[in-house]
């Protein structure tokens, strides 16, 4: 085994000499046409742009030359009075992220509304569980429109000066390194190209890069789609709690605005969705205000069983925290807020390759139910930015693999138990069978009196 | 150009001083490796991972030690402006590290493919690295006090006589400078573990790369440094774990450590010789 890998090494010798001469035209000739970059990150999404002023804001990686490829043109961000309909929850541990790039000054400046308490409830049983204390001193999460993020990472991300934004970037195909050379290569539709030491895939669950790759990517549709809309409500009051309702065709959650507005996301079968666009908009109102409060056939069983188990908690004294709000009634809808989307799952199974790494989307897609998504995407910035940082600080090159697969291990202990969860949760709440009924309800119910589970699910959903 | 000319072993040993510490197996055995040196994943992965603790160890023993200027401590050149002599170099892969992190680093090997090797990488990478073919002894001659920091990781276990190679390298040390050091512990752990078994049941190494007579014990390195006037600051265990190709720092020095001696500040080795004499 020795002697042949010995035979190995001498014989390649030869093409080793070949091999360097080659690598270094294509650096010379690269350099020359100046389209050398350290980093170069695919995707200026939310995730992407906020990956480019997170790098780019980075001390120790002040030498790197980064260039931020999106492939729509930059659209100017005009600040409007009415509530975009596509809004995000950003979890603490992603609020740390923007507060450490600065953009969250950004935010601030505009707006944003703070959730302090989580109701969940599952419609066929009548139990629930909440997150936050009842006193509303907890802070869950913030709501933001998509459009804000997205412009308060670009304005951080234009103050960087070792990061090139190029918009209307449609890329033509992805070569990764292979045995022979250390450089991606990366050609744009309109003939330009470039080279990079690291590619960096924030381009969706549709990713190229991922394609580019070549890892193993698990994906399923989930047979459900997410209506959005802005929905208002009859009266003024604090609007701190988000509310979500187990439907049995899905999941409907009220997410808090401001005062009186809310942001629906309601995930249902496509027919269902198809449906609730084309109803009329007072239509559409009593639909949702059934959805959310509205009565649904329950198993006179399953509610015994229930309400037995509460009075035995109760009994015990398990549970301290009986309050429970219910969400006031919907007057109207934001007119052309209404719109829909699929759902589906995916989970590459390796987030790195030699001088490549997936981020956000591009890695991993879940179910919105517990507004898990995003947060997993900024968490993968959060920890990409640490892991390179390191890398540089410690003189490796940023393609360096013994830095990456940190990045990956890190990151897939966090995010697969998540996915995992959450698709649970959907499966499990997908369903009107009595016997699955009852013991969910009983599962809840149970949780929600043992609060240091619940600490331990608000621990994890919140980094 | 040719990248990798094959000195004969007779003209390599003329080409030093007949009091050099080079053993000629030993360069035998390295010329074999060149042509793997830089595949991280090949025979040499052991050491490509291990830059993940040497270079901390050199960035934090040379930031602790106060040589390092306050504006560049967190920036991503924290040796900026520090010379690093880096002995037994082989391809460069820990010189090239310090290079990026701002040292002038001059690498010196007495394997001249594996010098040829590692001048054509760093130029590949664009860094300007004085890599040189000559011994220890050779160097120290016309560089007396010249380094902020001498690096021999994973060097002198393959030195047949550790005292006049030490002496050598503490020649060339400024005065407050420091040297680092990564090797293999005498024991019984790693005449089984580092040196049996990762040669012949894992064949993570090439076989007969160590052998146990030429390893040392911190104490004894520590004994010869400090003949020399070094003060040790700090020996720390080292562990590799080789199903994940990742070191880590340990208490236990039984297999691999790290030693950091630092110079006296303000008076030469001659002088305190002399004084003693």
């Amino acid at each position: 085994m020795i002697i042949s890998k010995l035979i190995k090494i001498n014989n390649s010798s030869a093409l080793h000499r070949l091999k360097y001469k080659n690598l270094n035209f294509i650096r010379c000739f690269s350099d020359e046409a100046g389209s050398h970059f350290d980093i170069v990150i695919a995707g200026g999404g939310m995730v992407g742009t906020t990956l480019a002023c997170t790098l780019g804001k980075n001390k120790t990686l002040n030498n790197k030359k980064i260039l931020l490829l999106e492939a729509s043109v930059n659209k100017p961000w005009i600040k409007s009075d009415k509530y975009s309909n596509r809004v995000v929850s950003l979890n603490p541990g992603t609020h740390k992220l923007f507060e450490d790039n600065g953009a969250w000054a950004f935010i601030e400046q505009h707006r944003f509304h703070i959730v302090k308490r989580l109701e969940v409830s599952d419609a066929l049983s009548e139990t629930s569980i909440t997150f936050g204390k009842s006193e509303h001193t907890d802070t869950i999460s913030y709501m933001v429109e998509n459009d804000l993020v997205l412009e308060a990472a670009k304005n951080e991300a234009q103050k960087c000066n070792n990061l090139k934004i190029l918009y209307g970037a449609k890329v033509k195909n992805y070569v990764l390194p292979d045995y022979h050379s250390d450089v991606s290569n990366i050609e744009l539709e309109n003939g330009e190209k470039f080279t990079c030491d690291l590619l960096l895939g924030c381009d969706g669950y549709n990713s190229s890069v991922r394609k580019a790759m070549q890892v193993d990517y698990v994906s399923w549709n989930h047979n459900q789609m997410g209506v959005v809309a802005t929905l208002k409500f009859s009266n003024k009051f604090d609007n701190e709690i988000a509310f979500q309702r187990f439907l049995p065709t899905g999941p409907v959650a009220l997410l808090p605005l401001t005062d009186e507005l809310s942001s629906l996301v309601w995930s249902t079968t496509p027919q269902e969705a198809k449906r609730l666009l084309g109803i009329s908009e007072e239509e559409f109102v009593a639909e949702i205000n059934k959805a959310v409060c509205g009565p649904w056939k329950q198993s006179s069983t399953v509610l015994q069983a229930t309400s037995a188990f509460d009075t035995l908690l109760r009994a015990l004294n398990c549970s301290r925290d009986h309050s429970r709000k219910r969400p006031p009634k919907i007057e109207s809808v934001e007119p052309g807020s209404r719109a829909a989307f699929p759902y589906g799952f995916g989970h590459a199974s390796q987030y790195i390759r030699k001088g490549a790494a997936l981020v956000g989307d591009a890695a991993h897609r879940i179910h919105p139910l517990a507004g898990q998504g995003v947060n997993l995407g900024f968490g993968d910035v959060a920890c990409l930015n640490k892991v390179l940082g390191e890398a540089v600080y410690s003189g490796s090159t940023l393609s360096d693999l013994n830095h990456l697969k940190d990045y990956e291990s890190a990151r897939q202990k966090h995010n697969v138990p998540t996915m995992l969860a959450v698709e649970g949760l959907h499966r499990l709440y997908n369903t009107d069978f009595a016997p699955v009924v009852l013991l969910r309800g009983l599962g809840l119910q149970a949780t929600h009196a043992l609060e240091p589970l619940k600490k331990i699910i608000m621990a994890q959903g919140a980094v | 150009m040719k990248l990798c000319r094959r000195f004969p072993m007779k003209l390599q040993q003329k080409m030093f001083s007949s009091k050099t510490t080079i053993d000629p197996q030993e360069i035998a055995l390295f010329e074999k490796l060149t042509a793997n040196w830089w595949d991280s994943q090949g025979p040499l992965k052991p050491l490509h991972a291990m830059n993940t603790l040497r270079v901390p160890l050199v960035r934090n023993g040379l930031i602790n030690q106060g040589v390092v200027s306050k504006e560049n401590i967190y920036s991503c050149t924290p040796l900026k402006g520090l010379s690093i002599l880096d002995v037994g170099c082989g391809g460069g892969i820990l010189s090239e590290a310090l290079a990026r992190l701002g040292a002038q680093v001059t690498g010196i090997d007495a394997n001249p493919s594996a010098i040829d090797l590692a001048k054509h990488h760093a130029l590949k990478n664009n860094l300007s690295i004085n890599y040189l073919f000559t011994s220890i002894e050779e160097h120290a001659m016309e560089n007396i006090e010249k380094y902020d920091a001498i690096t021999a990781s994973e060097v002198i276990e393959h030195v047949t006589n550790k005292e006049p190679f030490l002496d050598a390298c503490v020649e060339c040390l400024k005065p407050s400078g420091s040297m680092f050091m990564t090797t293999m512990n005498k024991t019984i752990f790693t005449e089984v573990f580092a040196i049996y078994a990762a040669e012949n049941i894992f064949d993570l190494i090439p076989k007969g790369t160590h052998q146990i007579e030429k390893c040392i014990e911190p104490e004894q390195l520590q004994r010869i440094l400090e003949k020399n006037y070094l003060q040790t600051k700090e020996i720390r265990g080292m562990f590799y774990n080789f199903l994940t190709n990742e070191w880590c720092w340990c208490l236990p020095t039984w297999i691999s450590y790290s030693l950091h001696a630092v110079k006296p500040k303000e008076r030469g080795r001659f002088l305190q010789k002399q004084l003693i004499k």
